[in-house]
Parts: C-alpha cells; structure tokens; sequence
C-alpha cells in the first residue's frame, strides 16, 4: 500500500509538469527541453530556505516561483531569438547550463552532495510527514494546477497561444506582439515548474543535481507528448502511464539480471510505436 | 485623400531588387489593383505594406500623416491595415470559428489572460462567416476545408478585423466561379463602405470589371499607372505580359 502511495505522489507529481509543459509545446508549439531547469529552481529554493532557514514550506514555494520567474524571463528573453529546432536546441543549453549551476555552486547547493533533510510541510495542524497524507496535498496541488492551465487554454490568451503555435507570422499581422505572449506562457510554465519542484523536494526530503538534468526534461516531454500535446488531460494520461509501465513491465517475467535493461527497451519501444503510429498521442489535438 | 503611399520602396533579396524604387500613391475608398508578371515584386510589395519584410529603404506613408521607415507586422492593425495570403496562412488545427475569434479578442497579454470571447465577439464571427458561407462549417478544423473555403475563411478573417485598407494577394486565384462572385461581391461592398482595397490579381477581366486604379509592376520596378483602360492599352504593358 505504501508503495501505491509512493506511486501516486509521483504520479501527481509528474503530472503537474506535464500540465505546465504542455502550455509551452502543445499549446504554443515551442519545442522546450528545459523544464526540468525551472523544477530544480523550485526545488533547490525549498530545500536550501527549509534547511537553512526557519521559513515555512508556502514560503519557500512563493520565493522559488519568484526566482523561477526571474530566470525564465531572461531566458525566455533569449530563446525569442530563435524558431523551430533552433529553440530547442536553445532550450537544451539552457538546461545544460542551469544544471552545472546546480552541480558547481557548491556553497549554496552542496553540488553533488545534495541537500538532505528537507522537512515536509506541516500547516492547519496536519501533518504531512504522513505519505497519504503528502498524497491528498499532491493532489491538492494537481487539481489547482490543472484549473489554473484550463483557466489559461480556455481564454482569449489561450486562443492565441494556438494560433501562434499554428502560424506565427499570420497572427502577428492582425496585432498580436507575439514575443510578449510566449515570454508570458513560458515564464507561467516555469513557475508551475518551480511550485512542483518544491513539493518534489519535500517529499523526497534529499535532492542532489542529478534530478534536473537534461534527460528529466525530456522525460516530461515524453509524458506530454505520449499523453497529448495541446490536451491538459492528455498530460494526466501520459503521466500515468509512464509512472505505472515500468512497474506493470515488472509482472511480464524478464530474467532478472537483464530485467531492468529489458523494461528500458520495452518502455522505448511502446514510445516509438505511438509516434510511428499516433504521433498526436493518445489524446493529442496537435502533434510537432 | 491619399490613404496609402509609398516613396521609393526598396527590398533586395541576395543582391536582387525585388521591390526597386516603388512609389505608389492610392486614394481612399477605392479599388486599387497591382498586376504584373510572376516576379514582378507584387506579393513582395504587399509583405513590405503589411511588415513581414522590412525594408531596405524608402517610406510608408498612411492617411497622408504617419510617414514609416519601418513597420512590424503587429503595428498593421494600428493603421487600420489587414492583409490576406498568396497562399492561405489559416490556424489550421483551430476551428473555423476559432480563426475568426482569435482575431476580433483582446491584444494585451495580461487583458487577454482574464478574458473570453463574448456574444459580441460571437456576433462579429457569425456575421463575417455568414458573409462567406462558411457558418454552417464553424466547428470544423480549418485544416478540413477545401481550397476555396480557405480562401473564404481567409477572407473572412480580415473583414472581422473592421480595417481602413484590405490588402488581398491574389484571392481569386484557383476559385470556381460561384466562389469568384462571393469575392467579388466581397470587394465591392468594401467600397460601397468607402473601405480601400489593394488587390493584387492576374485576371485582366476582373481587374478591367473591379479596378478603379491600377499599377503595373516589372521586375520590381513601377511600369505605369493609371484607369484599367487606359493602362491596359499601353504598349509597354503589353509588351511586359505577352513579350515583344
């Protein structure tokens, strides 16, 4: 049960990238590997304020999406500059570099020692130390997250957001300054990063660089991109699935000294199946 | 009044002059029309009005006021400007609706962030789409529609925008003639309205039927102006389509 648990928080957990993502690739069609840079943001200011400071767990979200802000803006800044696998490639840097800051800031992260014993958050006399109950506050922030992006893809804003995706130029000729709207989608998705990145932290209560490397935004990009690009429970979707088959490819019988090789390949080749033969995902409404 | 006007207009691609020193001067509240042969400078003319090229040098002066140098193609609307595509440019995997919504609602990110459509922005998409008879395919995905449907949605798109000039590359092109006769109806009501239409098009007949004022482009360059009749008749212009 407890392992259920584990695997639920996850679950909402990864879920709630997916949302946030999903709002800079499906919905504006800006291909983004750096997401896992703004989770780590989030999740290094709740750990360093919870383990050096006496600030609360809400706090230490409010000043990890202040600095999640930060960075995205001067980032998204930057990325302007480029279009198509160009912004990718941007992307792809900028991860790189945000996780050399997070491995060689060593006064402030600990670098590859990481930062143990981050507390769980404790508010209004309940005390989340308790997995469960960590898994109704996981939810909590799900539900939240997921009303805030369909708040956003349901408004006039969220209708230009799919019509830059759709043709860039076409939109800004009937006056849409265009730069000004994805600078503001991917400084929102940044800081949906950083107030999940926090809740990581305090679950985990340890975390060390390696999470935030590039391959963990390419994770979340796979959660999205199986689930659905440009449907916010396709994210939810793709998020299951992709917590729960490595733990349903424990049940098929592998050998167990190459088990956990076969699962990585079975695990590839179902993600290269679905784009080879439904690239929108499984309830995708836009495919790159 | 002059409402659009350009002076020396230049727009080189690789040492080429598509657009070479044009200046033209057109009258508000008329139907103006540039021809010329495949190359001439005519949709490059129409990208350099509407921002998608920058210019190399020269000006864009509207309503005899507002003299540019450099306009981006967010500014257009600003001016009461809104253009079609040679090719159709639709938001391909939004609804019919959609691409007539997300051009009649809010232009501010953060107002845009707090706002959806309205019956009254509804009633500017049905009255646009009833106007091209495309209201029964609202819920359809843009990318369903066939070749003439674009053209019509795309059409309709700058009518929702309620602009001063309608800049319209080619929008006859590859259509039937039941089709022709909504555009055309299109244009002429834009007139009646005292709307300024430049229409680029290579159909003589409609361009001698619509037309008040034409120019002839050649090689990026002006080749004349003047009425339909009167153009059309000119050696040098005949000269430019049918080769000597």
């Amino acid at each position: 049960m407890e392992y259920l648990i584990h695997l639920a928080i996850l679950f909402a957990i990864y879920a709630t990238l997916g949302l946030s993502l999903n709002l800079v690739v499906g919905y504006t069609g800006l291909l983004s590997v750096t997401h896992a840079a703004f989770y780590g943001v989030g999740a290094y200011a709740t750990a360093i304020l919870l383990t050096k400071t006496g600030v609360g767990f809400f706090t230490s979200v409010i000043f990890g999406i202040v600095i999640a802000i930060t960075i995205s803006f001067f980032i998204g800044v930057v990325l302007s500059k480029f279009k198509g696998d160009y912004y990718a490639l941007g992307t792809f840097g900028f991860n790189t570099i945000v996780f050399a800051v997070f491995l060689n800031w060593q006064n402030l992260t600990r670098g590859p020692l990481g930062i143990p014993g981050i507390s769980r958050p404790e508010f209004f006399g309940i005390d989340f130390t308790n997995n469960f109950t960590f898994l109704i506050l996981s939810l909590v922030f799900l539900s939240l997250l997921y009303f805030v992006s369909r708040f956003i893809a349901g408004s006039s804003f969220g209708r230009v957001l799919k019509a830059i995706r759709e043709d860039e130029t076409a939109i800004a000729v009937f006056g849409y300054h265009t730069l000004y709207f994805k600078l503001a989608i991917f400084v929102i998705s940044a800081a949906m990063a950083a107030v999940t990145g926090s809740l990581f932290a305090s679950y985990i209560t340890f975390i060390d660089p390696s999470g935030f490397r590039l391959m963990e935004s390419v994770f979340i990009l796979a959660i999205i991109v199986l689930g659905g690009l440009a449907n916010l429970r396709g994210s939810i979707l793709g998020a299951f699935f992709i917590i729960l088959l490595p733990e349903i490819l424990r049940f098929v019988g592998f050998p167990a000294d190459i088990a956990a090789q076969m699962r990585q390949v079975v695990y590839g080749m179902i993600l290269i199946l679905l784009m080879l033969y439904r690239p929108q995902g499984l309830v995708g409404e836009y495919k790159l | 009044m002059k409402i659009l006007e350009t002076k020396n207009l230049v727009r080189r691609f690789n040492g080429v002059n598509a657009v070479d020193g044009v200046s033209i001067r057109i009258d508000e509240g008329i139907i103006a029309g540039i021809i010329g042969t495949n190359g001439s400078g005519k949709t490059t003319l129409i990208n350099l009005l509407s921002g998608v090229f920058e210019m190399d040098s020269g000006e864009i002066i509207i309503e005899e006021a507002q003299k540019l140098t450099r306009i981006l193609p967010y500014q257009i609307s600003l001016f009461g400007i809104t253009r079609t595509f040679q090719n159709a440019r639709l938001f391909e995997q939004m609804t019919v609706l959609d691409n007539i919504l997300v051009v009649v609602t809010e232009r501010n990110v953060f107002n845009s962030l707090f706002e959806k459509h309205t019956e009254y922005h509804q009633n500017i998409a049905e009255e646009v789409l009833q106007k091209v008879g495309l209201w029964e395919k609202k819920d359809q995905l843009a990318t369903n529609l066939s070749y003439g449907q674009r053209i019509l949605l795309e059409i309709a798109r700058t009518l929702a925008m309620k602009a001063d000039i309608y800049l319209f590359d080619e929008p006859f092109a590859g259509l039937f003639s039941e089709m022709r006769k909504i555009v055309s109806g299109i244009i002429r009501s834009l007139k009646q309205e005292n709307k300024t239409v430049v229409l680029v098009e290579h159909d003589m007949g409609l361009i001698r039927d619509l037309c008040d004022y034409i120019f002839v482009m050649d090689e990026g360059k002006l080749l004349a102006e003047g009425t339909p009749a009167c153009v059309l008749e000119k050696t040098e212009v005949i000269e430019a389509y049918l080769g000597e």
